[in-house]
This record gives C-alpha cells, sequence and structure tokens, in this order.
C-alpha cells in the first residue's frame, strides 16, 4: 500500500488523541512517587492502596447511586422524547427539541451555576438528589440522539398490524416496539451512565459536602504525594469506560442490525 | 386551542410532554433566575430585589472583567480554529480514503478518548507539557532546543492545546457528515471539465462541505468559551477564563447577582460573536458569488473579512476616548448587530442554508 501524507497525518493525530490515556497507565504501575519521566518501576502498590482509603470508597458509592440513577431516569425521559419526535408531528416540533437537546451546546458552568442560584433560593441544601437532577439534564440530549436512531429505523406498519390484531396502543409499543428498540436502550443507559460516572462541574457546583468520584479526584489534585493513586484509579475508570463504551456499542449496532440498517457509526 | 389540533399532534405532544416539563423546570426556570439575579444586587446575606443595571455596568468597565471575557473569547477562537483546521484532513481521509466498511471504527477509534475522564484528560496535558514532561523531554533529546519550553504550559497557550484535544471528535464528526453526503459524481465532473485537483478541492468539496464546518464551530465555540476545568488546571494565572471568575463570584465572594450578571454577559456575548461571524459568513459567500469563485472572489472575501475585523479592534482599542468604556461596547453591538441583521433583511438566502 502507497503511503499517503494524509494517512501518516491520521495516524499522527491519533497518538495526539491517545496521549493522555496511553500515558496513564505507565504512571499508575511506576514504582515513584513523582509523575514524570524516566519510569522507575513496575508496581501494583498504588492499586493496593486504592484499598485502603475510606473517602474514596464513599465518593465512589456516591457516584455509582448518581450514575445508577441518571441512566434509568434521563434514559426513560428520552425514550418519550425521541418517540414523540420520530413517530408524531406536533406544533413547535423544532423548538421543543432544540430546547430538549439545549444541554448539549450550553456551557456546563452556566447550567451549573443557574441550577445552584435556584436552589439556594428555594432554600433547599445540595445533595446526591441535586447531582441526579442536574445530570438527568445533562444526559438526557445524549439519551434522545441515541434512541432516536432506533426508533427512526422502525417500520410503522408492525405497529399498525398488531393494532388492527386487536392490540391497544399500549399493548402494541409494549410487545412489538419495545423489543426491537431494547438494544438502544441498553446502549442510552451505558453512556449516560459512563458520562455521569466522568461528569465533573455539575457534581462540583451541586455536590455539597457528598462528593463524587471526579470531585474526589479533583481535590486529591492538589497533593502531588496522591498523585500516583490518582493515576491507578484513573486507569481503572478510564478501563471502566472504554469497556462500558465497546459493549454499548455492540449493542447499539446490534439493534441496527436487528432492523437491517447499515451502521452509520458513532454515537453523535 | 386543544380542539384545533390534529389527534397526532395532540398525541405527540402528550408524549414528549415529560421530557420537556423536566427541561422547562430545570433549564428554562434556573436560567431566567439566573437573569433575574443580574437586575438585582446583595448586601451582605440580603438580596434587594430593586430592579437596576449596576452589575451589568460594572461587568462591562470594570478592567477585570472586560480582560477575561475577551480573553475568553480569544481562547475559545483560537481553539476552534485549531480544532476544525486539524479535524478537516481527519474527516476527508475518514471520508474519502477509508474503505467503507472500516469507516465506523476510525469513527470510533476517534470517540474513544471524548468518553474518558475529562478530569484525568486534561491532568495529564499538564504531565506531558511539563518541564520534565515527555514533549520537552523527547525535543531535547533530539537536540532541537536547548532548554524546556516555557511557552506550552500555565499559559492560554496550554488551555489551547488541551481543550483541542478535548473537542477534537465534536469537530470530526459534523464535518465527516457532510463530506459523505457529498455526490462523488461532482467531483468526477469537475475534473472530466478540465478543473484541477487543487480548485475542484477549493471550488466544489469546501463549499459542499461547509455546513458540518459550521456546526463543528457552533460545537466547539459555544462550551469553549465557559470551560472551567482546564484553565485552572493548565492555565496558570495568564490563561485564567471568565467561568473561573463566575465561580469565585458565587463560592469565594458569594456575590451570585454578581456572578449571574457575568452567566448572562459570556452567553450574550457569545450569541452576538457567533451570530456576527456565521452572518458575515453568509456576505463572503455573497460577494464571492458575485465575482466568481477562484481567486478574486476568496481575495475580495478576505479583503472584507480584515476590514470587518479591522474596524472592531479599532473601536476596542481606541474607541474609549470617544464613547467612554461602555459606550464603546454599545457600539461595538450597535455595529455588529446593525451589520448582521441588514445582511440577514436584504441578501438572500444563499449557499449553505445561511
Amino acid at each position: 500500500m502507497r503511503i499517503r501524507p494524509l494517512g501518516v497525518f491520521a495516524v499522527l493525530y491519533l497518538v495526539f488523541l491517545y496521549a493522555p490515556i496511553v500515558l496513564l497507565p505507565l504512571f499508575a504501575f511506576n514504582d515513584g512517587t513523582v509523575i514524570a519521566f524516566p519510569l522507575r518501576g513496575f508496581t501494583w502498590g498504588w492499586f493496593a492502596e486504592l484499598g485502603n482509603i475510606p473517602a474514596l470508597h464513599e465518593a465512589t458509592l456516591n457516584s455509582l447511586i448518581i450514575a445508577c440513577s441518571v441512566a434509568i431516569l434521563a434514559t426513560c425521559l428520552g425514550m418519550f422524547a425521541a418517540r414523540a419526535a420520530t413517530r408524531y408531528n406536533f406544533p413547535l416540533k423544532g423548538g421543543i427539541m432544540g430546547f430538549i437537546m439545549l444541554p448539549l451546546v450550553l456551557p456546563e458552568v452556566i447550567v451549573a451555576i443557574s441550577l445552584l442560584v435556584v436552589l439556594m433560593q428555594l432554600g433547599l441544601e445540595t445533595s446526591i438528589f441535586t447531582i441526579i437532577l442536574g445530570h438527568t439534564l445533562l444526559c438526557m440530549p445524549f439519551a434522545i440522539a441515541i434512541l432516536q436512531g432506533s426508533f427512526a429505523g422502525l417500520d410503522q406498519s408492525l405497529e399498525e398490524a398488531a393494532v388492527d390484531l386487536g392490540e391497544t396502543r399500549a399493548g402494541a409499543f409494549r410487545l412489538v416496539i419495545l423489543p426491537l428498540v431494547v438494544p438502544g436502550i441498553i446502549a442510552s443507559l451505558l453512556i449516560c451512565f459512563i458520562i455521569s460516572l466522568d461528569e465533573f462541574i455539575i457534581a462540583f457546583f451541586l455536590s455539597g459536602n457528598e462528593p463524587t468520584l471526579p470531585v474526589y479526584l479533583w481535590g486529591q489534585l492538589r497533593f502531588p504525594a496522591r498523585l500516583p493513586v490518582v493515576m491507578a484509579l484513573g486507569t481503572i475508570l478510564v478501563a471502566l469506560s472504554i469497556v462500558l463504551l465497546i459493549v454499548a456499542d455492540g449493542f447499539r449496532r446490534r439493534g441496527l442490525r436487528k432492523m437491517g440498517q447499515n451502521d452509520a457509526g458513532g454515537f453523535l | 386551542m386543544a380542539q384545533g389540533l390534529s389527534r397526532d399532534a395532540r398525541q405527540g405532544l402528550t408524549i414528549v410532554s415529560p421530557a420537556l416539563i423536566f427541561a422547562l423546570l430545570l433549564l428554562a426556570f434556573p436560567l431566567l433566575t439566573i437573569i433575574a439575579f443580574s437586575f438585582w444586587t446583595q448586601n451582605f446575606l440580603e438580596i434587594d430585589r430593586t430592579f437596576t443595571l449596576e452589575n451589568y455596568s460594572e461587568a462591562l468597565t470594570d478592567p477585570l472583567y472586560r480582560a477575561l471575557m475577551m480573553r475568553s473569547l480569544r481562547i475559545a477562537a483560537s481553539v476552534t480554529a485549531v480544532t476544525v483546521v486539524l479535524a478537516f484532513p481527519i474527516a476527508y481521509f475518514i471520508s474519502f480514503y477509508v474503505r467503507p466498511e472500516k469507516k465506523a471504527i476510525w469513527l470510533f477509534l476517534i470517540t474513544i478518548p471524548f468518553w474518558t475522564s475529562y478530569l484525568i484528560r486534561i491532568f495529564l496535558w499538564r504531565v506531558i507539557l511539563a518541564f520534565d514532561g515527555p514533549v520537552n523531554g523527547t525535543l531535547m533529546e533530539l537536540g532541537l532546543i536547548e532548554e524546556p519550553l516555557s511557552w506550552i504550559l500555565y499559559n492560554a497557550n496550554a488551555v489551547v492545546i488541551t481543550l483541542a484535544h478535548a473537542f477534537a471528535p465534536f469537530a470530526i464528526l459534523p464535518i465527516f457528515v457532510s463530506l459523505e453526503k457529498i455526490d462523488r459524481s461532482l467531483l468526477e465532473a469537475a475534473k472530466d471539465l478540465g478543473e484541477g485537483a487543487v480548485m475542484t478541492f477549493f471550488r466544489v468539496t469546501l463549499p459542499l462541505a461547509m455546513p458540518g464546518v459550521l456546526a463543528a464551530v457552533l460545537i466547539v465555540f459555544i462550551p469553549t468559551v465557559g470551560d472551567y476545568v482546564t484553565p485552572r488546571l493548565v492555565g496558570g494565572s495568564g490563561g485564567t477564563m471568565i467561568a473561573n471568575m463566575i465561580y469565585v463570584q458565587i463560592f469565594d465572594l458569594s456575590n451570585r447577582p454578581m456572578g449571574a450578571t457575568l452567566a448572562v454577559v459570556a452567553m450574550l456575548t457569545v450569541t452576538i460573536t457567533l451570530a456576527w461571524a456565521i452572518l458575515h459568513v453568509r456576505f463572503w459567500v455573497h460577494l464571492n458569488d458575485r465575482v466568481g469563485g477562484g481567486i478574486a472572489g476568496l481575495a475580495l472575501a478576505g479583503a472584507a473579512a480584515v476590514v470587518d475585523v479591522g474596524i472592531l479592534w479599532w473601536l476596542w482599542t481606541n474607541g474609549a476616548d470617544w464613547f467612554g468604556p461602555a459606550g464603546v461596547l454599545g457600539v461595538m453591538a450597535a455595529i455588529m448587530a446593525g451589520g448582521a441583521i441588514s445582511i440577514a433583511v436584504f441578501l438572500p438566502k444563499g449557499r449553505w442554508g445561511i
């Protein structure tokens, strides 16, 4: 194969994209307290140390509770919106859908401070619950984008056939539509879970005294001595994200294949 | 009014309502609240609810806020330019050179880093760009530099590099989609009619890919103006941006009305800048069409752009003597809005839907 300049550029670009992720495990397994080259030797020590930090365990538990709730909530809300957008025509459709998708482009800081100001004004304490609400707002557009892909591929005549054969609308949805969009739903659940698990700004503004994993990490970044442990934790998080992502993409593709479509590629 | 709607429309509205109500409560209501806050003031812990424009006049005249806002815009503009210019060849490569069955895997490879922890990725850029980091190490090893580069960490450049990395997939995907839509026979036609490869690119491929490029610009520019983490981690004192100031106002100074005002000013600035930029692209396209494509059109469009930016730049630096610190912003806004509106009204909608 002839080597094209553009191909070389593409490979260099991938190196640029992956540089941070490749360095992460190098430092996590490095037997030295300073995050710099040259590397000193191999150790599992930093990972073992993760087990001895109660504050970390608490933050992990908070993050898992939040991420699971957000995944379910955002996917449910996203299903309503995606269904309405693909199947029905209603007035102001473009405006309504655009507004729901707005958090995708709005700077997160704006979303975070406006939520915070409202909470303070209502006299509510910031807590896990408020983070769940904020993250759901943020994840909903992603859920809608994925689910719209699944709903758009549906053949409407399947549903009509079920109704003609005596099913109710709800029954047709449950028995015919739902099984076909299950892969999309799973992909959406996983993606929302990943986004919520990694999200920092909203959690940082709304967390109060119940930190999530990224908020805990942020606090640790100030202490140079803690950095190798942070690298170990980061390695686990990145590995988890990548595994979940591959699973989610697998489900999404399976869903598309089920409906006899070609893969358009990518979540966004 | 309900009976005026068809059954289909009513069902659609009912089904979309849970998501819509959620977004109204958690997005529209809070946004309206901070807009209201921006017109109020705070005495210690009491919020004074008399309507006042005091916050705005402070936000627009205080040199610190102005400098931070300008820097945020400058950094966001550089990030957008770098990201889109680097993303275009990648999108082009995947769309035109990668075999169809391999396209999905390339896109997947490009989106993976985006899904991994944002904090960790940005922190690692601090490691990569550090004095004793791999970039400086490699360059010194190769003998390209004598001593570590000091301009790559704890300043605005570091923020640009790091954000260009963070937003890469957001730029690649829309450009890729618009490149995929190009009918390949148009390119063959251009070739058959005797156009060279370079001119085919500039007169056929690039114009047709422009909607994707514009989408990429929007998607990258808007969030980067309000980024908080990157300036804090790699920006040092020279890379602080407006979002950091909003945080300081709300948490450290506990001046919520001022924080709200800065947030509103940031949103307005972004909106005006983008509307101005997009409508001027339409103007340049229009000029380009009048003189025919190629060098003359490009030169004319470029000259128009330079004059445009030059006038605004002159106002920003020298206008204060003429109109006062707040007045100059008013004049700039009037020129930008006036130009944008007149383009929107007088020029017909052209190519690229703008």
